[in-house]
């Protein structure tokens, strides 16, 4: 009984491989999409975890100090009271191409390092390799490589076993090679400790315990762009997903006669549910097995941009190769399968109400079911729930709750808007044609309509993205000319060679302004700490956002402290609030300056009064003030007279174009999903129309039998379909301004930290406004073509089989 | 897991020539090598010699709490120099490792500690006398007096030493010979301390009395390629003599030494061959056999014994294992000692 | 006895009873065909005997079976052996070959039998259009196919409603031909709808519905 019907369902797709292979690509694309960018989440957050676990970070309590490094003296005594700790004096040492972390970890004291203990195996290195001077220094082969290619620096042993840009080291070799002697980063708490020991808040009331759990900056600040993706990824996936409840519908309602019949002849309707639910569960495992591999195609070739803005963004640890990790291909299986039943619900929920006998009007699988209204009414009811979330929470997840309920209420409100829109439309036809073109697209909206939401979102992703990315690069711009008004900025050695560079440029340039800063903890948060002079090119280019009167001047006399908008909007301190720099030191808030492309908290305020407070402050860094047409000369004279490297001496312009790339970076990946999200929608639209074909004969025949030649019907296929395009596409504009805001006001504010003014771009809008008419036009183009090469005697059959 | 860093730090000098126990078979390139007839100086000689390759401050102590229960501890700094000089901060050479034990007749507790030299997290100075690492440490005005405190996890000790003799020097004046081939090391020890003080266990504080033996050992090449292990014994016995005698095991035979310490504290070494010991029970430690009843003769003073470990399961599961303990001692002289063995793989 | 209908209700909710205390009787090998105007019941009455619809009170006993102590599945399962339904609008599978739509429903009963398919086939002059689909068929056509595969199970019990509804003069002639010989070469029952008093009289016997009693 069951093969017999198997081959009968079976008959059905062989009879129609298109509605087969649309139904499978469809799913194929929506599980690519989404585990494309699950794969490459997956890749950047198993390169965090496989880091931590390299390094032995975020697995141990800490000892910080309030602000800057803890003297070695204090790691001595605390362990000279019992207490078990390990040192570790990490610093970033420039390189050509990039500067590179080091980590330098007592040897002796330090938890499991893979890195370490892989290598000595390999290598037989001896202890006095490691622990001697010049010491060894341990990196990915990357790394590696640009270490050797440097002179002076100690020998270079590779190992897989660390994330990219680290470089592994004892920390003897470190404080050589970071110029830091007799102080130390921080101190892992070791977990075996001996009894009785006295309270660390008694022994070192200045250092502060940061718990292994609430250290993970790098997971945090990541997270957002995480989700960030993954809201792509979704919205590509639900896309997708369009396609295949379009496909299983319309093969649903096309074998209701068979699976009528079948019943009529003895297949319990159990036996023929499960029979349905292994069809579906079988594609759902070869479209999602398809669209793994396309996934892992275009992970493949978007990973290396994502981990270029990871490294860039926030100095995550990510490469560039993508591994298979079987945990992912469960996950897109599962997805597909998900996705599938939640697209097949509506149609299987009907199939177990099929009755054996009553006759069915003939047009049943489009969404209709639901009145226009009652669509119109639910559509409503979601845009507000979403902006009701946003209203009673907070944070990125209620933000894309937001983006969800927006977009899905205005995907439902499309069919009720464009029947609304039709219905004037045809009043506006002159002659008989024309109205029966009219009332022909409405009859046809009902099948096309999922289609057509589809393209609506994809459009008004476009749409949004594009504006964000834009206002992004616009703004940034000219942020960046404000921010980085110094014509030159030198690096020295160190602090004495900062001083006589200094005295050196004295004469020679316009201002010379130090760049002093201190890591200090507030909140929990690391936070940059800068001291700066009193000078114009503060007062007349820093970015600020918001201030109060006098702010520079209450900032020159050390009575104020400037802070960045990822600062303010975390801490949630604006002008007017306190905020405590340093345990004892709390300044007023005087303005808040905007700081793109940075992950971390800043504050600035006056140099001497930072200087009183940490007076080790380094002093190595400096932005010079000089005229721009000097500023060449002025750096090859500089990097002769101190024989400095050319990484410690960059131009202006040189970090403006790194900066910019940085970001263009950033969203080559949003762009590229926005591209293929599109190219989905337009598909949906091809499949649509497509499926609407075998219904469309009957409604066409009449009219070629009343002498409406066969290319002008083809025409005016293509022209129905560009209509809906055009008008889903007018329709698409206001949501995707919507979209816009709330990426800029919203969702970034979230994700990085800021919030950008948003610029408008119409011609991008008529760009896409033609990629819209395109897509439709090439979707309506192949029925089109059917039509017009269609045989008069099928045309005639219509008429032969009305009975 | 900084076992593992240890056993990298310490084994891998060894190379292919893996022989010896912890290093101590390796060539001598560039450190000091022990000369006969040097004669040992002191205070200077209580602190370390950052010239040669190993050394160790080395206590163990048989005690009885006022609970009438035996307990043993054991108190180690050593000293491993990855070249034959100090230098300030984390650049120094020396590495310094610390062992505490606290033995009881059932229980076995274990501490390590590792630091490097030249930041002051562990060293030795000789005057005013002070050997420390992290919060251990054993100093006192004087070598004569001395306080001794440790703590692990869940054990800790403080306990006063109060020398009640001289200081015993083997061998030749210090210079102890460890092989047939000459190795030898500088060798002095403090046989004799009356102890006073208090252990912490994870049932609370014992007061306790008892004996202590310090021995200090530094060399850079003590024993031969061939030599795999030792056994090496401190015996205090109740009329007041004691005995230190050790036996190398190597594969072209044992070799075994000692000294004979009168109750006035006069030493009479007693060179290869006198001594004789003979394994009588094994018992299985740590995945391993390990001999805990012995036969000790030594003819010449008509000493037959027995010894017995206290707690046959006081395995130091440290970054190089070994097997160190209490034991009592019967037969021809009643008493109490210790008992290292290393090697038994 | 074949079939035994035994004071049949039925009605459909919020209408007048359809059917109202119906009985019937149905020997082997007899013919009988069920007139009456439309709405009179009459395809009401067929589907309940053909298991495809349930009755309010009563008893439909067919081959021995009573209906009313069936489940879903063992109404199906007494769909696939023991009954056969010609329906009006031939519902025929459409994806499946008029070779395979033959084949079928002896298939999902498990009871292929080749000879006497491949017979039927001739009988029903079908051999030359064994490849086509449905769709391809003339109307007369799909009904002989229709009955091909109804009677290729050897039911009991052949149920048609209306069979040659459908066609025109000359093939609803030619098909009644075809089944009425095929359903006495079988020697199976036939129970048929039809409101045509020229089908009816070639009919063993004559069973009227009116009111939704039977006359």
């Amino acid at each position: 009984m069951r093969r017999a019907a198997i081959a009968c369902l079976w008959s059905h797709w062989a009879r129609h491989p298109l509605q087969l292979l649309t139904l499978l690509a469809g799913l194929a694309l929506a599980t690519g999409l989404w585990s494309a960018v699950q794969a490459i989440n997956a890749e950047a957050r198993s390169s965090y975890a496989e880091a931590s676990a390299q390094l032995g970070t975020g697995q141990f309590d800490e000892l910080r100090a309030a602000s800057g490094p803890i003297p070695l003296a204090r790691y001595v005594a605390l362990r000279r009271a019992g207490w078990q700790l390990a040192a570790v004096l990490e610093g970033r040492m420039p390189l050509p191409g990039g500067s590179v972390e080091v980590m330098g970890v007592d040897l002796l004291a330090y938890p499991a390092l893979p890195a370490v203990e892989e290598t000595s195996d390999i290598n037989g290195i001896t202890p006095a390799d490691a622990l001697l001077a010049p010491g060894l220094l341990i990196a990915r082969p990357e790394t590696a490589r640009r270490l050797r290619a440097q002179v002076g620096l100690p020998p270079v042993t590779r190992s897989q076993n660390l994330p990219a840009g680290v470089v592994l080291t004892d920390i003897g070799t470190a404080e050589i090679l970071l110029n830091r002697s007799a102080e130390v980063s921080r101190l892992l708490i070791l977990p075996d400790q001996p009894a009785g020991l006295a309270p660390l808040a008694d022994l070192a009331p200045d250092l502060m315990v940061v718990p292994a759990e609430g250290r993970s900056e790098l997971a945090r600040l990541t997270d957002s762009f995480h989700l960030n993706l993954t809201a792509f990824g979704l919205l590509s996936f639900t896309v997708g997903l369009f396609i295949v409840h379009g496909m299983v519908g319309l093969s649903f309602e096309q074998r209701r006669g068979m699976i009528r019949t079948l019943r009529a002849l003895g297949l319990p309707l159990r036996d023929l549910t499960w029979l349905m639910l292994g069809e579906l569960l079988l594609f759902a495992l070869i479209g999602g097995t398809v669209g793994l591999a396309l996934g892992y195609v275009v992970a493949a070739a978007l990973l290396p941009d994502v981990a270029a803005t990871l490294r860039g963004l926030y100095g995550a640890p990510v490469d560039g190769d993508l591994a298979l990790q079987p945990s992912w291909v469960a996950l897109g299986l599962m997805m597909a399968v998900a996705g599938v039943f939640a697209a097949s619900a509506q149609a299987l929920w009907r199939l177990s109400r099929v009755p054996i006998l009553q006759v069915q009007g003939q047009y049943a699988w489009s969404a209709q079911g639901m009145p226009v209204l009652a669509q119109a009414g639910i559509g409503a009811l979601m845009i507000g729930a979403g902006f009701l979330a946003l209203a009673v929470f907070d944070g990125l997840v209620a933000g894309f709750v937001m983006l969800g309920g927006l977009l899905m209420g205005a995907a439902l409100l499309l069919p009720p808007l464009l029947t609304l829109a039709l219905r004037i439309g045809s009043g506006f036809s002159r002659g008989p044609l024309g109205a029966w073109v009219w009332a022909d697209m409405r009859a046809q909206l009902p099948g096309l309509s999922l289609a057509l939401m589809a393209l609506l979102l994809a459009l008004a992703a476009n749409i949004g993205v594009g504006t964000m990315v834009s206002s992004f690069r616009l703004t940034f711009t000219g942020w960046l000319d404000q921010r980085l008004a110094s014509e030159l900025y030198v690096t020295a050695r160190d602090d004495a060679q900062g001083t006589e560079i200094a005295r050196w440029l004295h004469s020679r340039a316009d201002a010379v302004l130090p760049i002093r800063s201190t890591e200090v903890q507030i909140s929990d948060q690391t936070v940059f700490l800068y001291g700066i002079v009193d000078h114009p090119t503060y007062r007349d280019n820093w970015p600020l956002i918001a201030a109060t009167p006098q702010v520079w001047d209450m900032v020159a006399e050390g009575r104020g402290a400037l802070i960045n908008e990822q600062m303010a909007r975390r801490m949630d301190l604006w002008p007017g609030d306190t905020v405590t720099l340093l345990p004892g030191w709390s300044l007023p808030v005087v303005g808040v300056y905007s700081d793109y492309g940075n992950p971390t908290g800043q504050a600035m305020t006056a140099l001497p009064a930072l200087l009183q407070r940490v007076p080790d402050l380094p002093n190595t860094r400096f932005g010079i003030r000089v005229d721009p047409a000097e500023a060449g000369d002025l750096r090859s004279e500089l990097a002769d007279t101190f024989a400095l490297p050319p990484q410690a001496l960059v131009p202006q312009a040189a970090i403006k174009a790194s900066s910019l790339a940085i970001f263009e970076k950033t969203f080559v990946v949003t762009g590229a999903l926005n591209v293929l999200t599109l190219g989905v929608a337009g598909f949906a639209i091809l499949t649509s129309l497509l499926t609407l074909w075998a219904h469309r004969l009957p409604q066409l025949a009449p009219v070629w039998a009343l002498g409406v030649r066969r290319d002008t019907l083809a025409r005016l296929e293509v022209l129905r379909s560009v209509a809906l395009a055009v008008m889903t596409a007018i329709l698409a504009l206001p949501l995707g301004l919507v979209l816009a805001w709330a990426l800029l006001a919203i969702i970034n504010v979230e994700a990085f930290g800021w919030r950008l003014p948003m610029h408008l771009f119409p011609l991008q809008w008529l760009i896409l406004l033609l990629l819209a008419v395109v897509t439709a036009g090439l979707a309506a183009l192949l029925p089109a073509r059917r039509m017009h090469h269609l045989p008069p005697s099928d045309l005639l059959q219509v008429f032969a089989n009305a009975r | 897991m900084r076992v593992r860093v240890l056993i990298f730090l310490l084994m891998l000098p060894l190379g292919a020539a893996a022989q010896g126990f912890a290093g101590l078979g390796t060539d001598a390139d560039g450190f000091a090598v022990p000369e006969r007839g040097q004669a040992l100086a002191f205070p200077r000689d209580h602190g370390a010699h950052p010239a040669y390759r190993i050394e160790w401050w080395y206590v163990t102590a048989t005690l009885t709490g006022a609970d009438g229960r035996d307990y043993g501890i054991q108190w180690t700094l050593f000293r491993s120099a990855l070249a034959p000089y100090e230098l300030d901060g984390w650049q120094s050479p020396q590495l310094w490792m610390g062992h505490a034990a606290l033995t009881t007749p059932d229980r076995h507790f274990v501490a390590e500690r590792l630091a490097r030299g030249g930041i002051g997290q562990a060293g030795v100075s000789a005057d005013p006398f002070e050997a420390w690492i992290d919060d251990w440490r054993m100093a006192g005005p004087g070598f004569n007096m001395l306080d001794l405190q440790a703590r692990g996890a869940e054990f800790a000790y403080d306990l006063s030493l109060t020398a009640q003799g001289p200081l015993v020097q083997h061998g030749d004046r210090g210079y102890s010979v460890k092989s047939q081939d000459g190795q030898a090391s500088y060798y002095y020890s403090q046989p004799n301390f009356a102890v006073t003080g208090t252990l912490t266990l994870p049932t609370g504080p014992v007061a306790l009395t008892g004996n202590a033996w310090l021995d200090r050992e530094w060399s850079s090449q003590p024993l031969s390629a061939d030599q795999n292990g030792w056994d090496w014994f401190s015996l205090s016995f109740d009329d007041g003599t004691r005995l230190m005698a050790f036996r190398l095991r190597g594969g072209r035979g044992d070799f075994t030494s000692g000294t004979w310490i009168g109750a006035d504290g006069s030493a009479t070494p007693l060179p290869d061959g006198l001594i004789e010991v003979v394994p009588l029970d094994l018992t299985g430690v740590a995945g391993r056999e390990v001999p805990t009843r012995w036969r000790l003769t030594l003819p010449d003073k008509a000493l037959s014994v027995e010894i017995e470990a206290l707690n046959p399961q006081a395995w130091m599961a440290t970054s190089f294992p070994y097997w160190e303990g209490p034991v009592r001692v019967t037969g021809s002289h009643d008493g109490k000692g210790y008992l290292e063995m290393t090697g038994y793989d | 006895m074949l079939l035994n209908v035994e004071t049949v209700s039925k009605t459909y909710p919020g209408g007048r009873p359809v059917l109202d205390r119906v009985s019937l009787r149905l020997e082997h090998g007899e013919t009988v065909a069920l007139t009456g105007e439309s709405g009179s019941g009459k395809s009401t009455l067929l589907n309940l005997v053909g298991a495809l619809d349930q009755f309010d009170s009563g008893e439909i006993t067919v081959a021995g079976t009573a209906l009313s102590g069936l489940d879903e599945r063992g109404r199906a399962a007494l769909r696939r052996g023991s009954l056969a339904v010609v329906f009006q609008q031939f519902n025929l599978i459409p994806s499946l070959s008029v070779e395979q739509n033959l084949a079928f429903h002896a298939r999902l009963s498990g009871q292929s039998d080749a000879a006497w398919l491949s017979h039927l086939t001739d009988r029903l002059g079908l051999s030359a259009l064994l490849a086509r689909f449905p769709e391809q068929l003339s109307g007369g056509q799909q009904q002989r196919v229709a009955i091909g595969r109804a009677l290729a199970v050897r039911p009991a019990l052949l149920l048609a409603d209306e069979p040659t509804g459908n066609l025109d003069e000359v093939a609803s002639a030619a098909v009644l031909d075809l089944m009425l010989g095929l359903v006495a070469e079988t020697g199976c029952g036939l129970l048929l709808v039809t409101h045509s008093d020229a089908i009816a009289a070639r009919l063993d016997r004559r069973a009227h519905l009116s009111g939704g009693q039977l006359a």
